[in-house]
């Protein structure tokens, strides 16, 4: 462990059921890094997050925040950090102004911390036009979000983990929250894990992504190189396309009509022969955005969905379902 | 000048505002010694991460198109990049090739090509013609 991460797990598990909702997880954020934490429901990044906030017990592993073990967490080490649960739970019958004076009592100023800061949570209230003497059962679910992030942000923590901030907000309250989140980057040291699933959000204001499948870490990487690698290459045959390819570094691969279309971490020479060696006709690679590169990861191997409403002469060729263990891209050098 | 930030697009962020830079500067929206918005004023009017703004200024600089001085702000450099004249000219052949085979591939006429070339030159600021007529 290093002291400069402020997130660390070390074969972070649990199974829900008799099923591994996360398997073995090892997870280095660095501090003041934003880290963009992916996957699609029920890959485990909520189940992730709470072992991480002590809402869940792991069954094995470890998880440090800020150097500490979870599970011992000093309270005064729990004060530096934030957690912005999903949906934003609030006391409904508090008003805005009961609510900031209810969590302000957590957060005393003692000798090391100077407590709440009242002026920069009455500045984001105002921001958002906020009535402190609104019921918060009578906010909409924007309003809700922007007075969890004042909140939250008001004890000035050096640590945010927020679980999916944005889900369920208009277009322009997502903007106005991501508004926020940049300003709160710009204090330097702040370490953001966030959870979504707006990945343009996700490319906004990540350093750093973390993509999970199926519990398993398959992506940990800086932003940009996570797009730059990621390819697909549509490689075209004069008859029927090749079965299971066997190239280097594949993450999924489907035929869509004469075309074997494969996603590639990287592509270099050996996987450039491996496609060769096919036998086809040409072969393009295209670049991805960070949602088409999402999507390859977590999408099971299948071909295009067929809505032909003309009489079916023959079944699309359905191939094997691509293996789960297919690359993992991590920088990290954990596997 | 006009920064944008395209999350739907195939070009990851820095690599978009750096095209930006380089296309202002080729076209002349942009002149040198024009100081270019600080890594914290971009990141906030384009809502991104301030570091992918110092990723795009870093790359911009090693290329010569920039110069960051400390305190001062990022202002467009005023010599042209050094490169020697052989590389030059081999960008410029490869560049013109890629043009070139996108014309072949529209089915355009050779003289259709020189017209185009001609008619848009008039929007690009080229070394040599300064006080000349640029376009914005």
């Amino acid at each position: 462990m290093n002291d400069a991460d402020a997130i660390v797990t070390r074969r972070l598990t649990k199974h829900f059921d008799g099923k591994r909702v996360v398997d073995s997880l090892d997870l280095n954020i660095k501090a003041g890094s934003v880290y963009g934490f992916l996957g699609r429901n029920g890959a485990g990044k909520s189940t992730t997050i709470k072992m991480l906030t002590g809402m869940l017990r792991p069954d094995a592993g470890e998880a440090y925040l800020l150097g500490e073990p979870v599970a011992t967490l000093r309270p005064e080490t729990r004060r530096r950090i934030c957690y912005l649960a999903e949906a934003h739970p609030l006391y409904g019958w508090m008003t805005v102004g009961e609510a900031v004076r209810f969590t302000r009592a957590f957060y005393p100023a003692t000798d090391g911390h100077p407590g709440w800061n009242g002026r920069l949570c009455e500045q984001i209230l105002d921001h958002f036009e906020l009535p402190r003497r609104r019921k918060i059962r009578r906010l909409s679910r924007g309003q809700m979000a922007q007075v969890s992030l004042a909140l939250g942000v008001a004890p000035e923590p050096e640590l945010l983990i927020l679980d999916d901030p944005t889900l369920g907000l208009d277009t322009v309250v997502r903007r106005d929250f991501l508004e926020s989140l940049i300003q709160i980057i710009h204090r330097a040291g702040r370490t953001i894990l966030f959870s979504s699933h707006m990945l343009g959000d996700v490319e906004r204001v990540a350093d750093r992504i973390g993509l999970m499948a199926d519990g398993v870490l398959r992506v940990d990487c800086p932003t940009e190189v996570f797009r730059e690698s990621v390819k697909r290459v549509l490689v075209d045959f004069a008859g029927v396309p090749a079965e299971d390819p066997d190239v280097p570094r594949l993450v999924s691969w489907r035929h869509v009509g004469p075309t074997l279309e494969l996603v590639l971490v990287g592509y270099d020479d050996a996987q450039r022969a491996a496609v060769e060696a096919l036998g086809p006709r040409s072969v393009e690679v295209v670049d991805l955005n960070l949602e088409e590169a999402f999507i390859a990861y977590t999408r099971p191997a299948r071909s295009l969905p067929a809505f032909d409403f003309r009489p079916v002469k023959k079944s699309i060729p359905h191939p094997e379902p691509a293996p789960t263990d297919g690359p993992s891209f991590t920088d990290q050098g954990a596997a | 000048m006009n920064f944008r930030c395209d999350t739907a697009s195939r070009v990851p962020i820095y690599k978009q505002l750096m095209e930006q830079v380089r296309t202002a500067v080729a076209r002349k929206a942009v002149r040198p010694g024009e100081r270019l918005p600080s890594i914290r004023q971009l990141s906030r009017t384009l809502v991104i991460n301030p570091n992918t703004v110092a990723k795009a200024y870093v790359e911009l600089e090693r290329e010569g198109l920039i110069t960051r001085r400390q305190g001062l702000g990022v202002f467009i450099t005023a010599a042209s990049p050094e490169m020697t004249a052989a590389t030059r000219r081999k960008k410029l052949r490869d560049a013109t090739d890629r043009y070139l085979t996108e014309a072949v591939h529209l089915g355009v006429s050779a003289d259709e090509v020189r017209r185009a070339i001609e008619e848009r030159s008039a929007a690009f600021h080229f070394a040599g013609d300064d006080g000349g007529p640029g376009g914005e």
